[in-house]
């Protein structure tokens, strides 16, 4: 993809540094990258960024607390879409203890969420922002959880781990350690009985006014205007998501999310892990695509601890994360006609054929969902000989399938073939053409202003691919397409996930051959070790999930545990294009958009 | 012509209706009763329901499954140390938990009050347990292994769910019947070290 004539990153940094040479600075740390911008130049120079050197893409704003030195700085890593390559890093720093620095939503909406993340759990402020208030946490928190002096109430060790449970041995409940209604600390002057939840009468009158503003202007006869909460309990909104709808008879006006009710702090948990305790975390991220989430992980530390990978290895991670992916977009067909009202015919369907991935996934990494699967420098385990187990307890029924057979079978004949089945039974369906045809349009200047990744973008005629644009693994020797579908509405998003599946199928099935070939060999390169040590320096590492990008910005100080490590959450930043996609159609239709856009909390509220 | 993909829709739910018989009376019964039915609904090969029929069955679960670990101690006729403790107390399972449930409690001699390989207090919060299995696989002595038993539900979350050592401590022959090829593998690692230990000491 990336042509020889094409600027490489260093002449691209040379290049913004001869037109702004009192601003930019290279960042001179060592294990660093990119360049520090001045604050105060940082619209100017990110324009330019946008505009002369072509990085249309802002996809991921990172925020570090650098206490020693007394200030935060923010890390933006931006992509040009056209071209692909590695991204842009520019940083900008500002003092501890007045925390401020421009907004970049003006130039890229995609920070406009995640800026609001770093004002709520850095408390970095953003002039210029139009709506910067707490978006994972409530205003009842105090404080912001991850700067490095900031201590949770009943709190324990700086880093993991505990000193109580070896060699001292004090067993106590988890629960006894944070009693009930002690286990919160409140902002000074801040009571719970009295509290009025602020944050949405101000979200309900905003919206309102602006509402009368600017109206909708298609209504002939008088409606009423309403507010409409849907969620956080509901099913159709995949989780604990909440969306404030604003309604002029049936039509949406606006539309702001509602986040953060699943949220458990993940990167400051993450902090005071150590590198490998991380891994059974990012399970947890997206719990569809757990082995993905391993893979973006795995060849972000891989890349910092310059640790090479087997061959076998990597094919097995293919391996995995392709099947992930399939199981991934069958489960979002699936359920976008549940939210479509195909009450679980097509979802069940779809879901079947997860259960024997799943079982592989079982019987070669220990777990169906959280598989914990791989290892800086490989993977765990190879693929067992057979998928099964004795039979142990009462009522156990064993079974003993051997394992590349029952690959073969997977990947040759039955996804196939249950992808070709999904096709027949809804592709042509009259009634999912009308309802999604047109529905929820994401023009592609938008999906790329918003920073959306993954399906979302392919939808809207991006072919953006982090597998092509920067590939990782073994896929630069893969022969797969990047899907495009250029119509940016729900039904394409729908399309794009049956494009996927057939591409992603197509890997399989040249990754089959290898691993036969590869019988045997290595999985797992240097010592099993649980306490690597990763040299001082940060880097951001990306993979292309199923649902779009996952990135994790770490920064490592030489010690066991990262000192920063934050989570590009593709459910998360995609997420910000919501409304765009909602404005103007009915209010039954924000859920089938959301739908289309394949959501997971686990990683939304992380 | 409007309809035309909806009836094409329709078409694959009556094949998946169809499907849902013919595994059905090509098996008549065993596809339910025998184990090799169990085998056939459960693979590549199945059409149409394939549902487990839990609890009256259950899928035997592959060597690897992870569950809450348990402890490994010597059978009750092993002839010089019987229920004996692998575990040394060396703390990595403690150390590489990431939720940090295990609490161990290092063993010392009553006499001259120094401490000894073995744990004086072992407990796990199986509250707190994430089932990763890296206790397990950074075991240097096999002596901490994921169980298999995932039928823990209890009524009173506040006093059964912190595991002590009694609770914990399951015999070898238990994690050979759940898992023999592991189990034998380590059997056949642990001698080739106890023969490398020894040429290197007599080469000393």
């Amino acid at each position: 993809m990336t042509d020889a004539t094409l600027p490489t990153t260093t002449s691209i940094t040379d290049l913004l540094m001869q037109k702004f040479p009192e601003s930019v600075q290279p960042d001179a740390r060592e294990g660093y990258e990119g360049v520090v911008v001045a604050a105060d130049r940082l619209v100017e120079v990110a324009t330019s960024i946008r505009d002369d050197l072509g990085f249309n893409f802002l996809s991921s704003v990172s925020y570090v607390d650098y206490l020693a030195d007394g200030f935060f700085e923010v890390v933006y890593h931006a992509y040009n879409t056209r071209t692909g390559g590695p991204a842009l890093t520019f940083k900008a720093r500002t003092p501890r203890d007045e925390a401020t620095l421009p907004s970049l939503t003006g130039i890229w909406p995609s920070a406009d969420f995640q800026e609001r993340e770093a004002w709520d759990l850095m408390g970095i402020r953003f002039t210029g922002h139009p709506n910067l208030k707490r978006i994972l946490t409530w205003e009842g928190f105090e404080g912001h959880p991850l700067r490095k002096d900031w201590q949770e109430p009943f709190y324990e060790e700086e880093a993991k781990p505990f000193k109580s449970r070896w060699p001292e041995g004090h067993v106590r409940r988890a629960e006894m350690g944070v009693p009930f209604g002690m286990n919160v600390q409140y902002p000074p002057g801040f009571t719970v009985d009295d509290w009025v939840p602020e944050g949405e009468t101000a979200l309900y009158s905003g919206l309102i006014q602006d509402n009368a503003l600017t109206g909708v202007g298609i209504q002939q006869i008088k409606t009423d205007q309403l507010i409409v909460n849907l969620g956080p309990q509901h099913p159709s909104t995949h989780g604990v998501f909440r969306m404030t709808v604003t309604i002029d008879g049936e039509t949406i006006t606006r539309l702001e999310p509602v986040m953060g009710y699943l949220h458990r702090n993940h990167e400051q948990i993450g902090e005071r892990n150590t590198y490998l305790m991380n891994m059974p975390y990012t399970d947890r991220l997206d719990y569809i695509s757990s082995m993905a989430n391993n893979l973006a992980y795995a060849i972000t530390v891989e890349k910092m601890l310059g640790q090479e990978v087997p061959y076998r290895a990597e094919l097995l991670r293919v391996l995995m994360v392709e099947l992930t992916r399939i199981v991934n977009h069958y489960w979002a067909i699936g359920f976008l006609l549940n939210d479509l009202g195909a009450f679980f015919t097509p979802s069940l369907y779809a879901i079947l054929e997860r259960e024997l991935v799943l079982d592989l996934f079982e019987a070669t990494a220990g777990s169906r969902m959280m598989c914990n699967y791989m290892r800086f420098g490989g993977v765990a385990y190879d693929l067992p000989p057979y998928i099964g187990g004795p039979a142990v307890k009462p009522g156990d029924r064993a079974r003993e399938l051997e394992t590349m057979a029952f690959i073969r079978d997977l990947i040759y004949e039955r996804l196939p073939r249950a992808t070709d089945q999904l096709d027949r039974l809804l592709t042509t369906n009259e009634v999912i053409i009308s309802r999604c045809k047109g529905v929820g349009i994401l023009p592609p200047d938008i999906a790329v202003a918003y920073g959306a990744t993954g399906p979302v973008l392919r939808a809207s005629g991006v072919p953006y691919d982090l597998r092509r644009a920067d590939p990782y693994s073994i896929y630069d020797e893969l022969d797969f397409d990047v899907a495009v579908r250029y119509n940016g509405d729900t039904y394409d998003r729908y399309l794009i996930r049956m494009d996927e599946i057939r591409q992603s199928l197509r890997i399989l099935q040249q990754i089959v051959p290898r691993l036969e070939e590869t019988a045997g060999q290595d999985y797992w390169a240097g010592k099993r070790a649980y306490n690597v040590r990763v040299p001082v320096g940060a880097h951001y590492g990306h993979a292309e999930n199923p649902k779009g990008e996952l990135g994790f910005y770490l920064v490592s100080d030489g010690s066991a545990n990262p000192y920063r490590y934050h989570i590009r959450a593709p459910s998360f930043i995609n997420i910000t294009a919501l409304e765009e996609m909602c404005r103007g159609h009915k209010i039954a239709d924000a859920i089938i958009i959301l739908g289309s856009i394949d959501i997971v909390l686990g990683e939304l509220d992380r | 012509m409007y309809g035309v993909g909806i009836l094409k829709g329709l078409g694959v739910t009556l094949k998946h209706f169809v499907d849902t018989y013919i595994d059905d009376f090509k098996w008549g019964l065993r596809r339910y009763t025998s184990d090799a039915g169990f085998q056939a609904r459960q693979s590549t090969e199945t059409r149409g329901l394939f549902t487990v029929q839990y609890p009256e069955e259950k899928i035997a679960v592959p060597e690897r499954f992870r569950y809450i670990p348990f402890l490994v101690v010597n059978d009750a006729d092993h002839p010089t140390a019987p229920n004996e403790p692998w575990c040394t107390s060396c703390g990595i399972c403690a150390k590489v938990c990431p939720p940090q449930c295990i609490w161990i409690v290092r063993g010392s001699d009553p006499t001259t009050g120094r401490p000894i390989p073995q744990p004086k207090a072992f407990y796990i919060d199986i509250d707190i347990c994430m089932n990763c299995g890296f206790c397990a696989e950074f075991c240097p002595f096999d002596a901490i292994k994921m169980d298999h038993d995932y039928e823990i539900a209890s009524y009173d979350r506040t006093t059964a769910h912190i595991y002590d050592y009694e609770k914990l401590a399951k015999p070898l022959s238990y994690w050979q019947t759940i898992a023999p090829t592991r189990a034998e593998q380590e059997r056949l690692a642990r001698e080739a070290e106890e023969v490398a230990k020894a040429i290197k000491k007599r080469q000393n």
